[in-house]
């Protein structure tokens, strides 16, 4: 790894640091007059440079930890602790700005902006960040080349295949240096091959240095990470840990 | 985000939807450019009016005789002479009796025909005094107008029209020649410049003046007596008329004295002329008149502007509500890469503020264009104001964020998480 590798992260805290740490998160849906507890009182924490899997069955929770994790939206109780800095009381715009400056969305549908080419996509977190446009352009191309899209740059996403379109997804993802790279069902909608192409690409990352959290049905896919999370009705069903 | 990059992002988002956008657009064109229109023809009609009264005098007041309307007995109206209108005692009792008047200046009509060699035209003589040219603001060409000299000497002297003169003396220089008016022989002595502007229907002295030839009112009376004959269509009538306009000038134009005088003229006139014979024009009140009825028509036109802006306001409103509807998983996606609430709203508010405003200028080309194009079809003028300009774009960009504000609000109220699930 050189250190100008642009998806490498910036030096931060030394492995072992908690980078994301969830006590006692609670969130409960409002569903006409029942409550459901979509999330019932989970602890985790979530070391620098891990790779954690999350499972678990349609309505086991991991959704909405996703969403909590990614600043999507708040506990219903308890406390989310991100890079040292509890979030989960912070209003919407602070909100907007952890997103911004501290997470990356990696999605199974890729969600890229279709009227913009591959380098305004990548470019539109810096954009929201105050990078100069000078400045959003060069670290945008650097990390589409480092993707392999070198000679895609000015393509719109119809034009690129589900694997192309989901590199651009990952460059737009590292745009600003995330502490922690979130992913839902990257490889959902690929075929098989493409599927691990991407998943290579995380390895990578990871590799790197990079905190990742993805959730997955896919046993095989969960099987890189170091550690997965099995989720049941809201709670944290069991850990698996790996040797890495 | 910059506001270079906002502005090109919403000109990349209307782009793609052309046809819409145009569609969207018209709305605000045809709205800026009524209003702008409506107001200059508006501004164009009254101006021409406003013109017409001024050129009477604004410190003018006119006291004209008017024909009471004709009893229907014929055996009567035969033998009688009809006796009417203005006297010499109104001048000496108009000067004697009201304060603030400068002068008073009569006026006295014959028809008559004028012959000048062969040729021959309708016209009429008009008897006054030197002071005529200067309060009916006659402007001469060539020699003299009347003098006060001219009249003591019952001088058979006259200042022609412009209008007449052509007729008459074709290239020929009318100054020093001989006319004949009726069965009198006259020199002229003066030649008047073009008035213009019609027949001047309200009392005016304005066009009249292009077809009159203006005599010294003594010589006036010592070859016609007071008597005038009328020969209509085969049938003779008399008429007695002393004098057929008084022409009272104010010793200010300011509004309160010209009132003054006015409000002592009308009680003048009731007392010494209660059949309703005199009629008072007085200009400063048409104009004000003018005025008004100016204010109340270009607030209706503009009314009716403001309710075409508007509909393409609620255009507007409609397409981008449509918009967010459409672009909600976007709006998901911005918000997830950290796109705050503000950042929707301007947004969403750079499209709808850039598609009024582009309405807006193109709407304010085609309000130029359409008073020009009316001023050269149908010959009416119209007076584009910049008040009105300004007005209708800034109305429009109003348009743009008060109708934009809402659909925005709805972009940036929506749940991230919700938004992202959307297809």
């Amino acid at each position: 790894m050189t250190a100008t590798d642009p998806t490498a992260p910036a030096p931060r805290a030394p492995r072992s640091t908690v980078v994301a740490e969830l006590r006692g998160a609670t969130r409960i849906y409002q569903m006409g007059p029942t409550k459901v507890r979509a999330l019932d009182g989970i602890d985790i924490q979530f070391l620098e440079g891990s790779y954690t899997a999350i499972m678990g069955a349609s309505g086991s929770g991991k959704s909405t930890m996703l969403n909590i994790l990614g600043c999507l939206d708040r506990p219903t109780d308890g406390q989310y602790i991100l890079a040292g800095r509890d979030v989960s009381d912070l209003d919407d715009d602070n909100l907007s700005g952890e997103r911004n400056r501290r997470l990356g969305f990696v999605f199974q549908a890729y969600n890229l902006i279709p009227h913009l080419t591959v380098l305004e996509n990548v470019e539109v977190p810096m954009e929201y960040g105050g990078v100069s446009p000078g400045e959003a352009r060069v670290r945008a191309t650097r990390l589409a080349e480092r993707m392999g899209l070198g000679d895609r740059l000015d393509h719109r996403p119809t034009e690129l295949s589900g694997g192309q379109q989901q590199r651009v997804a990952i460059a737009r993802a590292l745009a600003n240096d995330p502490v922690v790279l979130l992913a839902d069902e990257p490889t959902g909608n690929l075929d098989s091959k493409t599927g691990l192409e991407i998943l290579s690409l995380l390895d990578e990352l990871h590799a790197q240095g990079r905190t990742l959290i993805i959730v997955t049905h896919d046993p095989k896919v969960a099987a890189r990470a170091d550690r997965t999370i099995h989720m049941l009705d809201g709670k944290v069903q069991r850990i698996e840990e790996r040797a890495s | 985000m910059t506001g270079r990059r906002l502005v090109s992002l919403a000109w990349k988002s209307l782009w793609m939807h052309r046809l819409r956008s145009l569609l969207t657009l018209s709305g605000i064109i045809l709205g800026v450019g009524s209003v702008v229109a409506m107001l200059a023809i508006g501004e164009g009609a009254s101006r021409e009016a406003e013109e017409r009264f001024r050129k009477l005098g604004t410190s003018n007041l006119l006291l004209a005789s008017v024909k009471p309307p004709q009893s229907d007995e014929a055996g009567e109206s035969r033998s009688r002479i009809l006796r009417y209108g203005l006297l010499r005692k109104d001048l000496e009792g108009i000067l004697e009796t009201i304060p603030e008047i400068r002068r008073a200046v009569p006026r006295r009509d014959i028809p008559v025909r004028a012959r000048f060699g062969e040729r021959e035209v309708a016209t009429k003589v008009m008897g006054t005094t030197a002071a005529y040219a200067d309060v009916a603001n006659l402007r001469l060409v060539s020699g003299r107008f009347l003098t006060p000299s001219d009249g003591h000497a019952r001088m058979a002297v006259c200042v022609l029209g412009d209008a007449i003169a052509r007729k008459l003396f074709l290239s020929v220089d009318p100054v020093g020649q001989e006319l004949r008016a009726g069965k009198h022989y006259y020199r002229v002595i003066g030649l008047l410049a073009e008035r213009g502007e019609g027949t001047g229907g309200t009392g005016g002295m304005g066009g009249e003046s292009d077809n009159a030839v203006f005599i010294p009112l003594e010589t006036m009376r010592e070859r016609h007596g007071d008597r005038i004959r009328h020969v209509t269509s085969g049938s003779r009538s008399y008429e007695n008329v002393q004098l057929h306009r008084i022409t009272v000038e104010a010793t200010e134009s300011s509004e309160e004295v010209v009132s003054r005088v006015g409000a002592a003229l009308r009680s003048f006139v009731s007392v010494r002329h209660p059949d309703g014979d005199v009629r008072i024009t007085v200009p400063q009140e048409l104009i004000r008149q003018a005025k008004e009825s100016k204010r109340i028509l270009s607030i209706g036109l503009a009314c009716s502007g403001a309710i075409s802006l508007l509909v393409g306001g609620i255009g507007i409103m409609n397409i981008m509500l449509a918009t967010v509807v459409e672009r909600t998983r976007e709006i998901g996606i911005r918000r997830a890469l950290g796109a705050r609430r503000s950042n929707i709203v301007s947004q969403f508010l750079a499209e709808t503020i850039l598609l009024s405003v582009t309405g807006g200028l193109i709407g304010l080309g085609l309000g130029v264009l359409v008073p020009m194009l009316v001023t050269w079809l149908a010959g009416m003028a119209t007076v584009i104001t910049p008040f009105s300009l300004i007005l209708a774009f800034s109305i429009s960009g109003l348009v743009g964020i008060v109708f934009g504000l809402y659909p925005a609000a709805r972009a940036a109220d929506l749940d991230p998480v919700e938004a992202l699930r959307r297809e």
